[in-house]
């Protein structure tokens, strides 16, 4: 095992917490700011994605494709958000659970209907096609270095939203209290109709990005959407630097344990069983590891005080 | 003075800088009903949960019944024999008043892991309940969901089930507020023949149910015990009524 | 004793799940008859769901992880039967089986046991997190079926020959649809019982206030875990009989879709009502089959009927036929 290769896994590792937080993030917000758990926020990664590759179809520009993901993204957020999502906040868990799985329902098969089953593909952009050198003799794909990039941008960016601006006041102070915001004067409906499009934004950023690296398909972001979820129980739901912090966690215990794992077993058993049963335990690696944190802190790593 | 049945010592609490419980010293001894008053935010309610074993007391210990319960969980006190009732009521709303005191029933008679009797049809629940109901004057309400029972009501149910689970200490958390006159002077009375059954001690506002029904009174400011003594004792001590009488009466 | 609204109409759809089936025959569809066990099937899941959702108020997403976790039993263990090879556990053999009865109790303590392990961990938490934890436990075994090799991984697991069952023959349709409804009303009975008993009454005031629960010296997080576990095992038991009625055991039975299925069932049923199962996956059962007929976009339907359900009309289906639910 060369340094190389294990530098590759590590940034893979990177750039998948990176993906996994743009995810988390919004999922993390609109449960602080709101109480909601929405479900649905997969179908909106699939929006960005789908927005993204028929865009830069039709543009042959990948970056106004990136630009449209946000926009129908954040739309699609703000129009569920208006029409579904606003009368769920004063209900139990099991009602918003429910509603938004029908969400996802109605988003797949509409997908489905609009797109037909075949999926789309989305070219890398020039600008960030190649490699780059790593040390060690590796080299490593320009984009996904790119993508590490936008993931520390936006945490920054999200930062700078909450702890410097008038919105990120009105954010914290909707977190701590709702009744407090309403005293304040600011519109509350607006507020969560701007905030879960933020979200929204995210998933779909998220979902263009990745869909350069895979194919855009109908069902795409429900393998993100589980990971989002472990990555903000393991962070403490409501809590933006408990979602950044799983996030790298999450994307680099998952890719070190796929590819450490069955070579760590081929130490002590047949090399072809090894692999199986190595590949068989990392897929499970960051349950045992939620459950882990979940047995020594109930309410995740940066639990928000209720 | 007899044994007391609940004893206190040195009791702190910090939430970071703040001191909600601060070397408290506090006694029940048979018989009485021991007034715990305070302005709003001096510590009350902090205390009253330590006390029942929803908060964890940093410093001191909390001796009851001669043991020393600092390290039991709720349900341990309650059946211990700790009865507590609610600042805010606290019951199983879409259960009757019968179904909430048979809960209590159930928990003293031992397993909840009894999967097939029904209790609806299960007398040696049924009876003790009733007749508890029967003690607090709800009895006609029995079969009433919590949820239809006015706020008196809800109130003498919580101080039933404290009744049903046998209990050798109250601790009632401001059982007359948002009841009204007709409402304060029932249950006045009521507190006044329970004292004979357990100890009780009570957190109240309402100065003239404290000075009616107490045998002592403690004040509590800012989490330290200011005065404790007999009632009379109280009314004169000056440095209460700077702190605390001066502001209500 | 007369009968209340609830109890009539509880014996109108237990009556009219045994119709299905028989008046299929009369006309000569067997489908129906195959229709008809889905239905006992899926509402047997449910049942075993709405013993920790409706009781006890535990929003379980991972109940898919027991019915896949059953429905693997019983294609393990018939695989080793057919292949008269038996299942090696490195210390100890155990050779296979192809006898229901077997199946069903292997099924039902694997399931069990899975239970205990998740509900110990998850029931420490609640709200949100006790929905994503038991979703990301769930996919935890998906995963696993998808990547572990010897059972077929994401192909899935065949079983060549429907299991036996002492003295009847499980390949006619009816037959074994008659086992299933048999047990459906089983778990029903025992539903019921638990509903109605001590443990029940601990369970639903732990639901309605935790904080009560403890003041009378109840500890709610056990009462939960049982009843978790309970639950885990009946929704095992079905995915048992599930992988029998399709031959077929795959990961899509671990699903997080199966769980949000469940879900829907016990909600367009009626929460906590004893016969809201039933009733949920007659509904949906009939629902997939009319729709699926008519469209192939018919998921994009029931994700507007179902959003209509929970904006709209709350209670269900029982509680829509019932009226109310009554505490006693």
């Amino acid at each position: 095992m060369s340094i190389a290769l294990l530098l590759e896994q590590i940034l893979n590792g990177l750039q998948l917490g990176v993906m996994l937080f743009l995810m988390a993030a919004g999922l993390t917000l609109i449960f602080g700011v709101m109480g909601l758990i929405n479900l649905a926020h997969g179908s909106l990664y699939m929006v960005g994605a789908f927005a993204c590759a028929t865009v830069a179809a039709w543009t042959g520009s990948f970056w106004l494709g990136l630009v449209a993901s946000l926009v129908a993204a954040a739309a699609a957020g703000a129009i569920v958000e208006m029409t579904v999502i606003r009368r769920l906040y004063d209900r139990d868990h099991l009602d918003q659970v429910l509603a938004t799985f029908a969400l996802i329902l109605i988003f797949s098969e509409g997908t489905r209907w609009v797109f037909g089953s075949l999926p789309l593909y989305l070219n890398i952009p020039d600008l960030l096609r190649g490699t780059i050198p790593l040390p060690g003799g590796g080299r490593y794909q320009i984009y996904r270095i790119a993508i590490i990039a936008v993931g520390v941008a936006v945490a920054v960016g999200l930062w700078l939203l909450i702890a410097r601006t008038r919105l990120g006041m009105r954010i914290r102070a909707g977190e701590s209290d709702r009744e407090m915001i309403a005293a304040l004067g600011i519109d509350i409906r607006t507020l969560y109709t701007v905030v879960f499009a933020i979200g929204a934004a995210l998933a779909g950023l998220a979902g263009a990005m990745v869909g350069a690296l895979q194919s855009v398909q109908v069902g795409m972001g429900e393998p993100v959407l589980i990971l989002a979820f472990v990555v903000i129980v393991i962070g403490g739901i409501g809590s933006i630097k408990g979602a950044l912090v799983g996030a790298v966690l999450v994307g680099l215990i998952d890719t070190m344990g796929r590819f450490l794992l069955p070579r760590a077993f081929s130490v002590f058993m047949d090399p072809s069983e090894a692999s199986l049963i190595g590949s068989a335990i990392a897929s499970m690696l960051i349950y045992m590891f939620m459950a882990l944190v979940l047995a020594f802190r109930p309410r995740g790593l940066f639990a928000t005080a209720k | 003075m007899a044994e007391p049945i609940l004893d206190i010592r040195q009791l702190s609490k910090s939430f970071g800088a703040l001191k909600a419980t601060d070397g408290v010293d506090l006694d029940l001894v048979p018989g009485e009903i021991h007034a715990l008053i305070g302005p709003n935010g001096a510590g009350k309610s902090t205390l009253i949960n330590q006390i029942a074993g929803t908060l964890r007391p940093d410093t001191g210990t909390i001796r009851f019944l001669g043991q020393v319960i600092n390290d039991l969980k709720v349900p341990e006190r309650a059946r211990l024999g700790l009865g507590r009732s609610f600042q805010i009521s606290s019951l199983a709303p879409e259960f009757s008043a019968l179904r909430n005191v048979m809960l209590a029933v159930q928990s003293v008679q031992g397993s909840s892991f009894r999967f097939f009797k029904p209790v609806m049809r299960d007398a040696s629940l049924i009876a003790p309940a009733m007749e508890v109901l029967e003690r607090v004057g709800l009895a006609e309400r029995a079969r009433i969901p919590v949820a239809e029972l006015s706020h008196g009501e809800r109130r003498q149910l919580e101080i039933a089930i404290a009744l049903a689970l046998g209990s050798r200490a109250f601790l009632l958390d401001e059982p007359m507020a948002g009841m009204g006159p007709e409402g304060s002077k029932t249950l006045t009375g009521f507190l006044d023949k329970l004292r004979e059954e357990a100890p009780i001690l009570l957190v109240e506002h309402d100065m003239d149910a404290v000075f009616a029904l107490a045998d002592r009174i403690t004040v509590l400011v800012y989490g330290r015990v200011i005065a404790s003594g007999k009632v009379e004792d109280i009314r004169k001590d000056p440095e209460v009524r700077k702190a605390y009488l001066g502001d209500e009466q | 004793m007369t009968m209340n609204r609830e109890t009539i109409v509880n014996i109108s759809l237990a009556l009219l799940l045994l119709a299905i089936p028989l008046i299929a025959l009369q006309l000569n569809s067997p489908f129906y008859v195959t229709l008809a066990t889905r239905m006992a099937i899926l509402a047997l899941a449910a049942v075993g769901l709405n013993l920790a959702l409706g009781l006890g108020g535990m929003v379980s997403f991972g109940h898919a992880a027991y019915f896949g976790v059953g429905g693997y039993v019983a294609g393990i263990l018939a695989h080793h039967a057919f292949s008269g090879l038996p299942l090696d556990f490195g210390l100890f053999q155990v050779p296979g089986t192809n006898m229901m009865p077997i199946i069903w109790v292997v099924a039902i303590l694997v399931s069990g046991l899975l239970a205990l392990f998740i509900g110990a961990i998850s029931i420490r938490t609640s709200g949100v997190y006790f929905i994503m934890i038991t979703l990301a436990f769930a996919q935890m075994t998906y995963y696993f079926a998808n990547s572990w090799p010897a059972y077929g991984g994401e192909d899935g697991l065949s079983i060549f020959v429907r299991n036996q069952f002492p003295g009847v023959n499980t390949l006619r349709p009816l037959t074994y649809f008659f086992i299933c409804y048999a047990i459906l009303l089983a778990a029903l009975v025992l539903f019921a019982a638990i509903r109605d008993s001590r443990f029940g009454a601990a369970l639903q005031a732990a639901r309605q206030n935790e904080v009560r629960v403890a003041t009378v010296g109840i500890n709610a997080n056990r009462i939960r875990l049982a009843a978790f576990v309970i639950s885990g095992m009946i929704t095992g038991l079905a995915g048992a009989l599930y992988a029998d009625l399709n031959r077929f055991v795959s990961p899509s039975m671990l699903s997080w879709h199966m769980s949000g299925e469940f879900i829907v069932l016990i909600i367009l049923g009626g929460v906590a009502r004893l016969y809201g199962p039933v009733a949920g996956a007659m509904l949906f059962v009939m629902f997939e089959f009319l729709l699926g007929g008519m469209t192939d976009r018919w998921q994009f339907f029931l994700g507007l009927v179902l959003l209509g359900v929970v904006l709209l009309a709350r209670g269900g289906l029982v509680g829509w036929l019932a009226g109310r639910a009554r505490h006693g």
